[in-house]
C-alpha cells in the first residue's frame, strides 16, 4: 500500500514536469504582450522595453522557461500582473474555496447516485428503475451552465430562499453552508447521474456471481447480501468510474464558480485569462493539473482499499 | 423406516418467460436417509444443478419457476416455507458447497470474515469466539496452519485450498444435509481424490447427510450409498450403488459406465453414447434418451415410461427394462 503510494508519486513526476512545460509554452502562445499589460496602456515603448527586459521576456524561450523552472522549485509564481499580489497567495486564497466546493458537491452526489443506482439494479425492470433510469439520463444530458442557471433562478430568485453569489465564508458556518449550497448542488447534479447509472450496471452485473449466491446459501438477510456482498464489490467498478470523470468535476468546477462568481481556482483562471494576467493563468493551470494528480490517487487508494487483489506488493 | 430426512416428490422446475417455458427438472423423486449419500449423477445439462438449487430454493426466479411437486425436509415443504424459515435451513440444517470453487467465495473479504458470518448469522456467537471457531473448522478441513491463513483472501488460495474453506463454511452450522454440487469438477485429479477423501472423512465424524452431485460415475461407485441417474429433467434409473453398478438397466446408464475412463483406455469419455442431450425445450413426446438410444423401438418414441420398480429399491424408467444383455 505504502510502496504503492511512493509509486504513483514518483510516476505523477514527470506528469507535472509535463504541465508545467505545456502551460508555460501556452501562456507564451497567447495573445497580449504581458509587458505592455504591466506598464499599462498609456507607457511609452520605451517603458514598456524597459520592463521586458526586466522580465527577461527578451531572452530566448528555453532562458526563460529554465529560469521559470527555477523560481517554480523555490515556490516562486511571480506576482499577479493585475492586482500585483504575489500569485502563491492569490492561488492559496482560492484552493481552499475550490476544494470546499467539491467536498460539498461529492459528498452528497456520490452516495445519492450509489443509492439510486443500487435501488434501481435491485428493482431492476421496475417503475422505480425505469424512474430513476429516467431521473439520471436527463441528469447526464443536462449542461451544467444550465442547470446552475435553472437552480439560481428557482431556488435563488423566485423562492428567494437562498444566496447565489459568493462565497459566505467557511464551510462550517451557516453562512458559508448556505452560500455553497447552491452551486453545490449544481456541481453534484452532473454526478448523481452518470454514479447511479453505473452502480446499476455494476451491481447487476455482480448480482449474477457465484459468491452471491454463496453469501445466500449462507442463510443471509437479502438485505445483507445486497449491501455487503453486492454493492461492497459493484462499488471497485464505480470508484474507478468517479477517478475517470476527475477532470469532468475541475472542469465542472470552473464553471460552477464562474456563474456563480465563487473565489475559487476555476474563478481565477477564467478571470486571469480573460485579462491576460499571464503569471496567474500559469498557477491556476498548474494547480488544476496538481488537483487532477491528486485526485487521481485518492481514487487509486480507494482502489487498494477496496479490492484486496490490487494489493499484491 | 421413519420418514427419510429429504425427499423430493415430483419435482418440477421451469425456465423461461410465461409464455415459454420449459422444464430443466422434469418430476423428478428422491429420497436420501439420514447420514447416507446420496449420488445424483447425468451429463451436462440434465439438470442436476437446478435440483440442487431447488434444495436451497435459491433457483433464480425469474427466469426459473417452481412449477410443481414438494421437497420435504424433516417434515416441512420447503416449497411452501416462509422466506424467513427457509432462511434459517439455508447455511443452517442444510449446508452447501458449490460447483466453482475460484469464484464462490467474495474475493474482498477474508477468509475469516466469510466464515465469521456464516456462524454468525445463525448464532449469537461474539466476534472472538467465531474466529476461534472458524480456525478449528479451517483446521478439520485440513487447511495448512489456518490460525494464520484465516486472514488470507480467497486469491491466496488454490482452488483446491479454496474448495476446503467451501466445505468448512458448508458445515460451520452442523447440517444435518450437506448438498455438494460437483464439488471436485473444477480442481485437478489428485485434488479431486483429497477432496473426496475429506468429504467422506468429514461425513463419518459429523453423520451428516449427502446430495453429491457428479456426472462421474467413478465418483459415484467410491462414495454414494445410493444413485439416481437423472436425464434430460427426469430420473432414469435409481438403486443402491452396488445393485446398480452390478445390474445397470437403463441404456444411458450402461452407456454411462461404459463411458467410464479407464487407466488403460483413456478415451474421450463420452464419446461411446452417440448424441447429445436435447435440450429441455426440444419434443417431448416419448423417452427423451430415445433418439440416443441403440435399443429404442416404436413405443419409446411415442411414450414416456414411467419410473418403475424392477427389484428392492431398484427402478427404472425404459420400455424395455428389464435388460438381459449389455448391448455397450
Ligand atoms: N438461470 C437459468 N436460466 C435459464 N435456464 C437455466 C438456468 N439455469 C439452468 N437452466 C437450464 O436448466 C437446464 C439444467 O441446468 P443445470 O445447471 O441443472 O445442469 P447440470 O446438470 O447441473 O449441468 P452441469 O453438469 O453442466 O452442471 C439447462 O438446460 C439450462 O439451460
Ligand atoms: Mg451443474
Amino acid at each position: 500500500m505504502i510502496n504503492a503510494l511512493v509509486n504513483r508519486l514518483l510516476l505523477s513526476v514527470p506528469v507535472l514536469i509535463g504541465v508545467v512545460i505545456f502551460g508555460f509554452l501556452l501562456i507564451k502562445m497567447a495573445p497580449g504582450d504581458p509587458a505592455q499589460i504591466m506598464a499599462g496602456p498609456t507607457a511609452t515603448p520605451e517603458v514598456v522595453a524597459q520592463i521586458r527586459q526586466q522580465m527577461g521576456l527578451d531572452q530566448p524561450l528555453l532562458v526563460q522557461l529554465g529560469r521559470y523552472a527555477e523560481r517554480l522549485v523555490q515556490g516562486d509564481l511571480g506576482r499577479s500582473l493585475i492586482s500585483n499580489r504575489p500569485v502563491v497567495s492569490e492561488l492559496a486564497a482560492a484552493v481552499g474555496p475550490t476544494v470546499e466546493l467539491m467536498i460539498a458537491s461529492l459528498i452528497w452526489a456520490v452516495p445519492l447516485g450509489i443509492g439510486m443506482g443500487t435501488i434501481a439494479a435491485v428493482r431492476r425492470g421496475s417503475w422505480v428503475d425505469r424512474t430513476i433510469m429516467a431521473i439520471s439520463v436527463a441528469g447526464v444530458s443536462l449542461p451544467i451552465f444550465f442547470i446552475a442557471l435553472v437552480l439560481m433562478q428557482f431556488l435563488g430568485v423566485t423562492l428567494q430562499i437562498l444566496p447565489f453569489m459568493g462565497r459566505g465564508g467557511p464551510l462550517w458556518t451557516v453562512d458559508g453552508l448556505r452560500h455553497i449550497a447552491i452551486p453545490a448542488l449544481s456541481l453534484g447534479l452532473i454526478f448523481v447521474g452518470p454514479v447511479a447509472r453505473m452502480t446499476r450496471s455494476s451491481v447487476l452485473e455482480v448480482l449474477r456471481l457465484d459468491h452471491v449466491r454463496t453469501a445466500r446459501a449462507k442463510g443471509l438477510t437479502e438485505r445483507r447480501v445486497i449491501l455487503r456482498h453486492a454493492l461492497r464489490n459493484a462499488l471497485i467498478p464505480v470508484v474507478t468510474l468517479i477517478g475517470l470523470q476527475a477532470g469532468y468535476l475541475l472542469g465542472g468546477a470552473v464553471v460552477t464558480e464562474t456563474i456563480f462568481s465563487y473565489p475559487g481556482i476555476g474563478r481565477l483562471a477564467v478571470g486571469a485569462i480573460l485579462s491576460s494576467d499571464f503569471p496567474l493563468a500559469q498557477g491556476t493551470i498548474l494547480v488544476l493539473a496538481l488537483g487532477f494528480i491528486l485526485i487521481n490517487m485518492i481514487v487509486d487508494m480507494l482502489y487498494a482499499i477496496l479490492d484486496p487483489r490490487a494489493q499484491k506488493s | 423406516m421413519t420418514q427419510p430426512l429429504l425427499s423430493i416428490e415430483n419435482l418440477v422446475v421451469e425456465f423461461g418467460t410465461p409464455r415459454h417455458r420449459f422444464p430443466a427438472v422434469n418430476g423428478i423423486d428422491l429420497t436420501l436417509e439420514k447420514g447416507r449419500t446420496l449420488g445424483l449423477v447425468g451429463e451436462s445439462g440434465c439438470g442436476k444443478s437446478v435440483t440442487s438449487l431447488a434444495v436451497m430454493r435459491l433457483v433464480p426466479q425469474p427466469p426459473g419457476h417452481y412449477a410443481g411437486g414438494r421437497i420435504m425436509f424433516e417434515g416441512r415443504d420447503l416449497l411452501s416455507l416462509p422466506e424467513a424459515e427457509m432462511r434459517k435451513l439455508r447455511g443452517g440444517r442444510i449446508g452447501m458447497v458449490f460447483q466453482e470453487p475460484m469464484t464462490s467465495l467474495n474475493p474482498v473479504y477474508t477468509l475469516g470474515v466469510q466464515l465469521r458470518e456464516m456462524l454468525q448469522a445463525h448464532s449469537d456467537l461474539s466476534d472472538r469466539a467465531a474466529r476461534d471457531r472458524a480456525i478449528e473448522l479451517l483446521d478439520m478441513v485440513g487447511l495448512p496452519s489456518p490460525a494464520k491463513r484465516i486472514d488470507d483472501y480467497p486469491h491466496q488460495l488454490s482452488g483446491g485450498q479454496r474448495q476446503r474453506v467451501m466445505i468448512a463454511m458448508a458445515l460451520a452450522n452442523d447440517p444435518v444435509l450437506l448438498i455438494a454440487d460437483e464439488p471436485t469438477t473444477a480442481l485437478d485429479v489428485t485434488v479431486q481424490a483429497q477432496i473426496l477423501e475429506l468429504l467422506q472423512s468429514l461425513q463419518e465424524r459429523t453423520g451428516t447427510a449427502i446430495l453429491l452431485i457428479t456426472h462421474d460415475l467413478g465418483v459415484v461407485a467410491e462414495t454414494c450409498d445410493e444413485v439416481a441417474v437423472m436425464y434430460g429433467g427426469k430420473v432414469v434409473e435409481r438403486a443402491p450403488t452396488g445393485a446398480l453398478f452390478a445390474d445397470p438397466q437403463h441404456p444411458y446408464t450402461i452407456g454411462l459406465m461404459a463411458a467410464v475412463p479407464r487407466l488403460d483406455a483413456p478415451a474421450d469419455r463420452l464419446a461411446t453414447i452417440p448424441g447429445s442431450v436435447p435440450p429441455p425445450w426440444a419434443n417431448r413426446k416419448g423417452c427423451r434418451f430415445a433418439s440416443r438410444c441403440p435399443l429404442a423401438i416404436d413405443v419409446c418414441r411415442a411414450e414416456q415410461p414411467p419410473l418403475a420398480a424392477i427389484g428392492t429399491d431398484h427402478s427404472v424408467a425404459c420400455w424395455r427394462a428389464p435388460i438381459e444383455e449389455i448391448a455397450a
